[in-house]
């Protein structure tokens, strides 16, 4: 029978090393008692111990990034606690991205990726994806020292308290397991370089817009050099946006594309919950308007207030369970449920503006069908 | 020939039918479930425990059907140093810096069975990443994922043909409490 050995002070510390107890004896047991194979996983890479391996840098010495990368900014960023962000890609010479399908593009072998996070100035972690050569993504984070001057491999348990943010909470570094969780939980492992993300009509509503680098790396400019090929015509001649009734609810359902549709979207594993928040290019009407206005919550999460019985209740966001899940960080509450510490004030407004206006537009649209 | 012929229609009617290769690989999935099941400890926290003749034992009767509903804890153990945790006697509740943890109904129930709503490749995702459905929130000590994430998909993919043929026990577990502030 299993015993209580708990020691640390944090929930999630305590979670890891208490599980590592408990589940030493029981990987015992199973060394003990049984001749299952141990290995279950196949081997993955091994990524670079320091940044600087991964080739962001052309001069490590200044930190000037490698002129051949390609600096971006998605038009919806996902919220982290305020990071500013940077992110680059670097494509291997010669080969491109395979758009044929705009919800999941093909990346060549070789392809990677690293987004840089910042508070106050100060860089904290780089995140890094490579494509390996099986076509498996390669997940790494690397933290930063005090001095600004190097990155390190970060666990891949992940790392706590990496910068102080507000109400005593900190900054965590993801470890591989929770990278997994969104990243693979959709059509494509790369999140924030896509259709949408990239279209040149960009959303002047986005919440937490960032300057974009220039060149301006967008559809058009991929695939006037090459580097996108197959995607649609269609989507060059009229560039994606979501389609929208007003300025509000296109930025409501951006927001909720780019932070809550890499789990709830149509293909990834979480379909069967039908709770659809992921744009999708190719079609006219928006799934995430389909399945929370007026759609029952199915199973209320712990914690979640029992008048909240709508995803969205046009005119009532206090008694919305989206409402409910994005503005707490109670863990077992809240939306996102993982990679932020502090709720976004500036979506919760959004949010709840979008709502009080949905229901004002359905009680005008009543009024006039009752005249 | 036609002397033997009754005879060998009687012989086809009592041998035994043999069954479909495809029933036979799945009871020998839920029996190599039912086997890890019973040596990964499963039962030490899902199943309620009482206090049989020779000491505690699980009440096999509510075999995996975690916290008993019945069973009202309001708070976290209060607890002085150099202790930090403690369960339940049924160790089905458990109380840490994280609040109390209550562990879940794994049975086949439609109600309230935790199950009931995740697919194969859910459970498995659950298992490896730590999180409700593979995605979600995470789950609360002391669930010993982190060295069951090293199972392999066939080991998993048992273990979840296994609990969704579990009798189903309706019993709906509280939901977990949060830390004292």
């Amino acid at each position: 029978m299993a015993k209580v050995i708990v020691t640390t002070p944090l929930l999630r510390s305590v979670q890891g090393r208490c599980s590592a107890v408990i589940g030493t004896m029981l990987v015992l047991s199973f060394v003990l008692f049984t001749n299952v194979p141990a290995i279950p996983q196949p081997a993955t890479a091994i990524p670079p111990s320091t940044l600087q391996e991964t080739g962001l840098y052309a001069d490590p010495d200044t930190l000037q990034v490698d002129p051949a990368h390609l600096a971006f900014a998605p038009q919806y960023p996902l919220w982290s606690d305020g990071a500013a962000k940077r992110r680059w890609i670097s494509l291997p010479p010669g080969t491109a991205i395979d758009g044929s399908d705009p919800e999941a593009w093909v990346f060549p072998v070789g392809t990677r990726f690293w987004k840089e996070f910042s508070f106050n100035g100060q860089r904290v972690e780089t995140r890094y994806l490579e494509r390996k050569a099986d076509g498996q993504w390669l997940y790494a984070a690397y933290a930063w020292s005090a001095d600004g001057r190097e990155a390190q491999l970060v666990s891949p348990r992940g790392k706590r308290g990496a910068y102080p943010l507000a109400g005593g909470r900190s900054h965590v570094i993801p470890g591989v397991a929770d990278c997994k969780a969104c990243h693979q939980g959709g059509p494509s492992e790369v999140l924030g370089f896509g259709t949408l993300q990239l279209s040149p009509e960009r959303d002047p509503g986005a919440p937490h817009a960032e300057l974009r680098p220039a060149p301006d790396v967008d559809l058009r400019y991929l695939v006037d050099r090459g580097l996108l090929v197959g995607l649609p015509k269609a989507l060059l001649d009229a560039p994606p946006r979501i389609a929208a009734a007003t300025a509000t609810e296109r930025a409501a359902l951006g927001y909720m594309h780019a932070n809550c549709g890499h789990c709830h979207n149509e293909r990834g594993s979480l379909q069967s919950i039908a709770l659809f928040l992921r744009h999708n290019a190719e079609t006219s009407n928006e799934p995430a308007l389909a399945s929370t206005v007026g759609q029952p919550v199915r199973k209320p999460a712990p914690g979640q207030s029992p008048d909240a019985v709508l995803r969205v209740d046009p005119g009532h966001p206090d008694r919305s369970g989206v409402m409910q899940r994005i503005s707490s960080r109670y863990p077992a509450l809240q939306m996102p449920p993982l990679g932020t510490e502090l709720i976004d004030d500036e979506a919760v407004r959004l949010l709840e503006r979008w709502i009080a206006e949905k229901g004002a537009s359905i009680q005008q649209a009543s009024a006039h069908e009752g005249r | 020939m036609h002397r033997a012929l009754p005879l060998m229609v009687t012989i086809a009617l009592l041998a035994p039918i043999p069954a479909p290769a495809q029933d036979s690989a799945a009871g020998a999935q839920v029996k190599r479930g039912e086997y890890l099941v019973s040596i990964a400890g499963c039962h030490d926290c899902h199943t309620p425990w009482m206090m049989g003749s020779a000491g505690p034992e699980p009440d096999m009767k509510r075999a995996l059907s975690g916290h008993p509903q019945d069973l009202a804890i309001s708070a976290p153990a209060t607890l002085s140093a150099p202790w930090n945790g403690a369960m339940n006697p049924t160790s089905t509740a458990w109380s840490g810096p994280w609040g109390v943890s209550f562990s879940a109904n794994l049975t086949s129930d439609p109600e309230t069975g935790v199950l009931r709503d995740f697919t194969e490749q859910q459970f498995i995702q659950t298992i490896r990443t730590g999180r409700h459905q593979g995605q979600g929130r995470q789950i609360l000590p002391p669930m010993p994922w982190p060295a069951y994430a090293n199972m392999t998909d066939d080991d998993l993919k048992a273990v979840f043909a296994y609990l969704r043929q579990v009798p189903p026990v309706k019993n709906k577990v509280p939901d977990p409490l949060p830390s004292k502030p």
